[in-house]
This record gives structure tokens, C-alpha cells and sequence, in this order.
């Protein structure tokens, strides 16, 4: 039968949180037919994740078992799923929008002649799918066209994951025929870069900077504002990649993920690689001199003007009022 | 090694983009284009492995004529020579579009490894690099910080979300998608710039590389985006917006 398929992730033994986001976003197309989406989980060994998938709100689980899928790779999860595929006839598979479904759906999608529609923000009647163009500053709508699967991802944090339990749903398992010989690369062991000694993620206020700073030698300013207000200081991802500010002060898709009371972010544009980091936040204030900046779109609060002007005067504000 | 990068011209960071009349497309009169930034970056990489390694670095980019300025730029930096896929429709194009113009322009030059950017920062679709390897029977793969060639091929340091990293080994040819930040980017020399004039710079027209399949990803419409939230703007000099900030924080936030 053909329907909806989600495509959930393992993240160390257990679904992904974005996963569960993409099964709001594949009930959401599902419902369009009066149907629930299928989930399917991916591995040597799927019967955890296959159980923790079966309540959550999908008709059914799907077990694509075979052991060359012990570990992620482009190569044996673009084979295992174009088999799947090709032997279901799917109308939709819906991808978390992760660092993983951008390695390799691309190709999987293109081996059936298909595109990708990645990163969708929302999804309307038709459907039209919304995604983020210009780093945010504009929207497109878009369509699938012609027949086959459509290939969907969708952006962390867009959609809401229903949290409720269901009764469990019944599971099957797909056993892909993969050779050892397709599977090209291989993936050493995931390691991490530097040493954590800053926990932004319990940080309670956050002063932000990006690249409206313009030089290290102005980060100071931010770094003062940030000791007026007992704040941790993070960055966006220019700032630790000129080495500025260490790595670890990173916040965005390839950084930290934060949730503090107040998130102040100075010279920062918001592409969607930092506002997933950040949007969770209580408070976002923003200072940019672009109105037009997305920052300004998730933000409670905004000035529009220069930083080097605004930020010392707030400074100043702050430690009077704090007197 | 012979290296291949597809390089992408694309609006200026921070530039202010109009949706035209078409409603599919942006204004592009009176805007100023560079090149995306993590392109920039492959192109570093591939300079450095040249260095290192000897070989060429040949430079890909399909865009309409104004791209022209962004590939001598990369020449300017260093290039050996340069592949200009004429096409005005690129934006008309789905990932698989695009990345079938660039695949059939690199097929004839048998490249020992081709290097592009992780996602562009108009359309931003990311997929541009993964199609290739696809299209040409490569292995792949992407968020590229660092490149090192080995006896058998070559070991990357891939990122992974939330700071982690992770080494990936893979034979030759290959497509690597790099991301921005693994290392420091040059800039164009004078002399650079000057040499860049006699390089090659060759001019294939789209339709020389074979139909492209019709678009099943169509962008319909363009539109300004929803906003998410009620942003509260507030007005005044930098003196008069702190002070109002400031009380904001003390009695509607209550951080201070």
C-alpha cells in the first residue's frame, strides 16, 4: 500500500527529538488523505527504537533491519531505502531536516529521479510546502511535481511533536539485500572537538554576537554588557570560526542549543543555522542595524541601530539601574 | 590531484532582496553578488591541497554572464582555470537540475576529486554536492571541515551537530561538501588578480549538456516571511532605546 512514511533517527540508542517532529509534519500531509503515517526506523538491530516509535501517534512501524546498518552511511541507507521504495511505492517519506538526511537523501532521491523538497517550515493545503530562502529573508512555497515519491524534510523546531502516548501500533520488518562491496566510505568513531567547560545550556541570560561586531578587537563592548548583566557570553558561528571566541561559545545547529530567560543577541543576523539554537529562548532581544534581518522575526524585543552606539548605552543603563 | 570546485555566485550577504514581479524571483538590478560563502571555503581547500600536493584546481560555476566576475575572483585566488556553465534559468531549476548542468560539465575533465560548498546562501538547498557524487558514481561526502590525502584515498573530518566531529575515510574520486570555518580564507594578490586575466576561462552554454529533466521540486511563489512572533520595535536614539530596553527587562521580562 501506498501512504506516508516518516523516517526516524537513532540519536545513541534512542529517536531523535527532531524525529518526532517530523511525525507531526508527516500526520499533517497524512491527514490530507485521512490516514496516519507509517514510521520507519533504520539499523542492524531496530527492535528498541521500533518499540519507542510504536506510541507515538503512527499506524505503523517499519523495521528496515540488515547488519551493514549497524553505523550511518550515505552509501548502505540510500541502498536499503531506494529498495524500500521502489518496492512500496510510497507518496511521501518524510525526513527530520538533520545533519544525516542532508548527507544522503539528496542521492536517494535523485537515484528515483526525484528532488528533496529540504528544510520545509511549514506545510499548507495541496500541499505547499514553505521553506526559508535568502537565509531566511524570504519564503517559498513550493510544489511536487510529476510521479513518484515525494521527498520531504522538515527544520528543527518547526513543527510541534504530539508528546501524547497511542496504543502501540503493529511493526513489520524490510530486509534490504546490501553488499558489502556498495558501501564505500567508512565512518570512524564520532569524538568531540574540545573539552566543554562553559555550559551555555543551563545559562539563565546570554548576551549573543555575530558578525555585526565587524573585529575581535570590539568584542569588549559585548563582553561588558555581558558582566553588567551577569551574563554568559555565545556567539554565532563566524564569530568562533575566525577563532574570536572559542568553539564551545557556539550557539546554532553545529554549537549549543540554549534555553535561557533572556537570549540578547548583538550583530546577529539570525540565519536559520543559529535560530535553531536559540529559539527556545523565554526573551530574544535583538540589536541589528538591518530592519530587515530574521533575527527580528523570532525576537520580543528590537532596536534598530547601530550596535557600537546601542550596546554601550546599554551597558551604562544597566549598571545604573543595578546601583 | 587533479581538483575540481563548483563555486555558486550568489546576492551579497546583508543585501536587501526584493521579490520581483514574477513573484518567483527576486530583483536582481540593483543588487551586488559574491561568492557563497562556503564555496569560498572549498575553494581555500582545494588551493591548500594543490600546495600541498601538486596538481590543478579547476573552477565550476553555472550561473548567467555577471557569475563571471565571482569566477575570475577565484582565479584571482589562485584557480588554474575556469568552466562557466552559462544558464539565466538557474533558479528555475531544482537541485537535481542543477546539479545535472554541473555533473555532464565535469564528467569530460575526469577530476580526481571535486569540492563544492555545503549549501548556497540564496536557495539554499544544500544538495547540490550529494546529487553530483550520485550522477557521477562517486562517494561523497559532507559538512567537510578538514581534507587529507592518504595512500588509499582520503581521511575528512566530518561535523556533526552539536559539537561533535567525526573521520571519515573514502577511496578517490570523490565529492566532499564543505562546510565554512575549517580554515582561514585567502585573499586575491595583486599579482593574483592580474594573472587571472590570461587564465582559462571557458564558456559552455547549458544547452550543450544535455536536456535537464523537468523540475518535480517547483517553487511556486515567493513571499516575505511570517513572522513568529510579535516583535515589540523600540524607537529612539541609542541613549533613549536603552533606557526603555532596560525597563523593559526590570518589569516585563524581570531579568534585572
Amino acid at each position: 500500500m501506498s501512504g506516508v512514511y516518516v523516517i526516524l533517527e537513532d540519536r545513541g540508542g534512542r529517536i531523535s527529538r527532531i524525529s518526532w517532529e517530523a511525525v507531526a509534519a508527516a500526520n499533517i500531509v497524512s491527514a490530507q488523505s485521512g490516514t496516519k503515517a507509517t514510521a520507519v526506523v533504520i539499523g542492524a538491530h531496530t527492535d528498541a527504537l521500533a518499540k519507542e516509535a510504536s506510541t507515538r501517534g503512527v499506524s505503523k512501524v517499519v523495521r528496515i533491519e540488515h547488519p551493514l546498518l549497524a553505523q550511518y552511511t550515505s552509501d548502505g541507507f540510500t541502498a536499503a531505502l531506494e529498495e524500500f521504495t521502489r518496492a512500496e511505492s510510497p507518496d511521501y517519506l518524510v525526513f527530520p531536516h538533520s545533519y544525516q538526511v542532508r548527507d544522503y537523501v539528496p542521492a536517494l532521491a535523485a537515484r528515483l529521479g526525484r528532488v528533496l523538497i529540504g528544510d520545509v517550515t511549514a506545510i499548507g493545503d495541496g500541499p505547499v510546502f514553505t521553506r526559508q530562502l535568502m537565509q531566511g529573508r524570504l519564503s517559498g512555497n513550493y510544489k511536487s511535481a510529476g510521479n513518484g515519491p515525494c521527498f520531504l524534510s522538515v527544520q528543527s523546531g518547526a513543527f510541534r511533536a504530539d508528546a501524547g502516548e497511542s496504543a502501540a501500533a503493529e511493526s513489520s520488518t524490510f530486509t534490504p539485500t546490501i553488499d558489502a562491496a556498495q558501501i564505500r566510505t567508512k565512518p570512524g568513531e564520532p569524538f568531540r572537538g574540545t573539552a566543554q567547560t562553559v555550559d551555555l545550556g543551563s545559562a539563565q541570560l546570554i548576551v549573543a554576537v555575530g558578525r555585526g561586531i565587524r573585529e575581535a578587537d570590539n568584542l569588549p563592548l559585548v563582553q561588558d554588557l555581558a558582566a553588567a548583566l551577569g551574563a554568559e557570553v555565545a556567539a554565532s558561528r563566524p564569530i568562533c570560526d575566525n577563532g574570536w571566541l572559542p568553539i564551545e561559545r557556539q550557539v546554532g545547529s553545529s554549537g549549543q542549543t540554549v534555553a535561557p530567560k533572556l537570549y540578547l543577541a548583538v550583530g546577529i543576523s539570525g540565519a536559520i543555522q543559529h535560530l535553531v539554537g536559540m529559539k527556545g529562548a523565554q526573551c530574544i532581544v535583538a540589536i541589528n542595524k538591518d530592519a530587515e534581518a530574521p533575527i527580528f522575526e523570532v525576537a520580543d524585543y528590537g532596536i534598530v541601530g547601530d550596535l557600537f552606539e546601542v550596546v554601550p548605552a546599554l551597558t551604562e543603563a544597566i549598571k545604573a539601574t543595578k546601583q | 590531484m587533479k581538483i575540481i570546485v563548483a563555486i555558486k555566485q550568489v546576492p551579497e550577504r546583508d543585501a536587501q532582496v526584493r521579490i520581483d514581479s514574477s513573484g518567483k524571483w527576486i530583483e536582481e538590478a540593483d543588487l551586488q553578488f559574491a561568492m557563497n560563502e562556503s564555496d569560498a571555503y572549498a575553494l581555500e581547500e582545494a588551493l591548500q591541497l594543490k600546495e600541498k600536493h601538486g596538481g590543478e584546481v579547476v573552477v565550476l560555476s553555472a550561473g548567467p554572464e555577471r557569475a563571471g566576475t565571482t569566477i575570475r575572483e577565484a582565479l584571482a585566488k589562485g584557480a588554474d582555470r575556469a568552466i562557466h556553465v552559462e544558464v539565466d534559468d538557474l533558479h528555475k531549476r531544482d537541485a537535481l537540475g542543477a546539479a545535472q548542468l554541473l555533473a555532464a560539465a565535469v564528467k569530460p575533465e575526469s577530476p580526481d576529486l571535486i569540492l563544492t560548498g555545503l549549501q548556497s546562501d540564496d536557495l539554499g538547498y544544500g544538495q547540490t554536492g550529494v546529487i553530483m557524487a550520485e550522477l557521477l558514481g562517486l562517494p561523497h561526502a559532507t559538512l567537510i571541515l578538514q581534507v587529507e590525502k592518504t595512500d588509499t584515498g582520503l581521511t575528512v573530518k566530518r561535523e556533526l551537530e552539536e559539537g561533535w566531529f567525526q573521520n571519515i575515510e573514502l577511496p578517490m574520486p570523490a565529492v566532499l561538501m564543505i562546510q565554512s570555518g575549517g580554515t582561514k580564507l585567502r585573499y586575491a594578490t595583486l599579482m593574483g588578480i592580474k594573472k587571472a586575466k590570461t587564465k582559462e576561462l571557458r564558456k559552455v552554454n547549458a544547452a550543450e549538456l544535455g536536456q535537464a529533466s523537468a523540475s518535480t521540486a517547483a517553487l511556486e511563489k515567493i513571499t516575505l516571511p511570517q513572522k513568529q512572533k510579535s516583535t515589540q520595535i523600540i524607537p529612539g536614539s541609542a541613549k533613549e532605546a536603552a533606557a526603555t530596553l532596560v525597563e523593559k527587562l526590570k518589569f516585563e521580562v524581570r531579568i534585572l
